[in-house]
């Protein structure tokens, strides 16, 4: 009954009834549009120093109250925001596309360019993912460029290995062989045929990466091997509050930049559970 | 059977050798002249030399290769370049905090199987909706983030626990809770899917129209089936509880591995951060293959080929 409906309308109709999913979306909207706009909306500088204002607790005039050197945390937490997303976005696209093209050409071609893009893969995934983040960071140094590569780095043969067995499950699908028959090019049969029939995965897959980015990226800051002060990154805010976390009364410097990164992981994962709900209704 | 454990015994040994291959190569990967990062930011040229001279540098990357792993075979892991420990030395009383803090966050392993089958039995209902909003909860909370509000909460307002630093075995309370969080979380949610992927099958139907209780059908039947999957899952968060470590331990300022890795990485004392690089990624690799043998063992299907 369902042969006249697109796939893409499929997935939206079915899409609409993830409640959760939406609220995630809407979450995740409303922190990009923060973001974009902090320089306008942010009640002061991230930066500006005032020791007279230095450690308020939350009140009218700071809604999450300032930090040791007297600056305003949230806006500093808006601007982290762009921090904090684009360096997830950044770093999960990039090991997405390299990710996928190794994938299609590992399925697609096999042989003895899919054992090396294979073998390559095993080997990052015998070390757990944050280790060899910290490995990264290690080498090339701190710093929010190289936190990009390093979680671009692991995320890649995720992708790989997700995108390689899509393909290698429709390879042998009728319309597949149809282009080939009629002569299509290995580009078009890898980009127009193969990436395509694995797009929904890809999609699941970012959605969720981008929860897990999130987090690898604050805690290595948190450590000292991300963003270097006075950067307004999550992570790097809460290593600042950190000093004062034994004292009480503190716990406002550290609160509100912790509960901003865990929410924006937690609209990734639930995003991403909704669109694979959405795809796959069996899940 | 044991030709599938040979294969991955072997496949084991390449990847070993694969990282030692990059542990040896770490020191050279970096920017800069090792012998001057060995020799240490005010030395002279001749130090340098010196240096280069003691650690076999002037010789060809191959025989250095060499030396580094007969060294290693030796116990010889070198020499901290911060304090001149030897390396062996710093690690020894290291390793026991961090395996204890590793032990005691094995929590995680009934918490989550018991979340996820309690969610599975009741799908759709409110205890699979609460389990389920704790587990999505569970992997998107930072965990030093979390640490550090289970710290001012127990232990600065409430003062049940010490807040940092390792004297009892009650100081990695709050530590093994917060290690254990994503475990739990994980688990639950693929024992929940294990267990549904079962309790649709057909033997748990026939089971069912037997007039079996439906304790015996869950614990019976259902149980054993749906462990298998679940056996891969926790084996793989076994392996990143060392990797988590790193994270709780310097939250709460613990004498141990993870915590000396972070130290070390900022201080730039690259003897032993590579040799941590190592251990941490051996002990990963040697847990997957145990949990492969272990799959493979309870699998009847792969046992009896």
């Amino acid at each position: 009954m369902e042969t006249t409906v697109s796939p893409i309308r499929l997935f939206l109709l079915r899409f609409k009834r993830e409640k959760q999913a939406w609220v995630a979306l809407i979450f995740l909207i409303v922190l990009i549009l923060a973001a974009c706009l902090a320089p306008w909306i942010a009640p002061f500088s991230p930066d500006q120093e005032d020791y007279n204002s230095a450690l308020l607790a939350p009140s009218w005039a700071h809604w999450a109250g300032t930090d040791m050197s007297g600056r305003d945390i949230f806006s500093r937490i808006l601007f982290g925001a762009r921090i904090s997303l684009s360096v997830a976005f950044l770093s999960v696209t990039v090991g997405a596309v390299l990710g996928s093209i190794l994938g299609v050409v590992s399925g697609y071609f096999g042989g003895y360019l899919d054992s090396i893009i294979m073998r390559i893969s095993d080997i990052l995934f015998a070390f757990p993912s944050f280790l060899l983040a910290i490995a990264i960071v290690a080498v090339l140094g701190g710093g929010i460029i190289n936190v990009i590569i390093a979680i671009a780095i692991f995320s890649t043969p995720m992708f790989a290995r997700l995108v390689r067995s899509q393909t290698l499950s429709v390879l042998n699908q009728p319309y597949v062989k149809a282009a080939q028959t009629m002569g299509a090019s290995h580009m078009r049969i890898m980009f127009k045929h193969l990436i395509p029939a694995a797009s929904g995965s890809i999609l699941v897959y970012f959605t969720m990466r981008l929860g897990t980015s999130i987090l690898t990226a604050a805690s290595l800051s948190f450590l000292g091997l991300g963003a270097k002060p006075p950067s307004p990154e999550w992570g790097r805010m809460l290593a600042d509050g950190r000093d004062l976390m034994l004292v009480p009364g503190y716990m406002y410097l550290t609160l509100y930049p912790g509960i901003c990164i865990f929410l924006t992981a937690l609209s990734c994962n639930v995003l991403g559970d909704g669109v694979r709900s959405a795809l796959d209704p069996k899940s | 059977m044991s030709h599938y454990i040979a294969k991955r015994l072997l496949g084991m040994l390449f990847v070993i050798f694969v990282i030692i291959i990059f542990s040896f190569l770490f020191v050279h990967l970096l920017p800069g002249d090792p012998a001057q990062i060995y020799a240490g930011g005010d030395a002279t040229l001749a130090d340098i030399a010196n240096v280069r001279h003691r650690l076999g540098l002037d010789q060809s990357l191959l025989s250095q290769f060499y030396l580094f792993v007969s060294n290693l075979f030796q116990g010889h892991l070198g020499v901290s370049y911060a304090s001149g420990e030897s390396v062996v030395d710093i690690l020894k009383p290291r390793l026991m905090v961090t395996a204890t803090l590793g032990g005691m966050s094995l929590w995680f392993i009934p918490m989550g199987i018991f979340f996820g089958f309690v969610a599975a039995v009741f799908k759709g209902r409110l205890p699979d909706r609460l389990s389920m909003v704790l587990a999505v909860g569970g992997i998107s909370i930072p965990d030093f983030w979390l640490g550090l509000v289970l710290m001012q909460i127990f232990a600065v307002h409430l003062g049940w626990f010490n807040p940092t630093g390792y004297e009892s075995l009650s100081d990695l309370v709050l530590p093994s809770i917060t290690l254990g969080m994503m475990g739990t979380a994980i688990v639950a949610r693929f024992t929940r899917s294990a267990f549904l992927d079962v309790l649709s099958e057909n033997y748990i139907q026939t089971a069912k129209a037997k007039g079996l209780s439906e304790f015996s059908v869950l614990i019976g039947h259902a149980f054993r089936n749906a462990l298998l999957p679940i056996v891969t899952v926790i084996g793989l968060q076994i392996g990143f509880v060392l990797s988590g470590s790193i994270v709780i331990e310097n939250i709460f300022s613990l004498p141990g591995l993870g915590a000396l890795l972070i130290d070390s990485v900022n201080n730039r004392d690259f003897p032993i951060v590579q040799m941590l690089l190592m251990i941490f990624a051996f002990n990963f690799v040697f847990i997957n293959f145990l949990v492969d043998i272990l799959y493979m063992v309870i699998n009847p299907q792969i046992r009896m080929k």
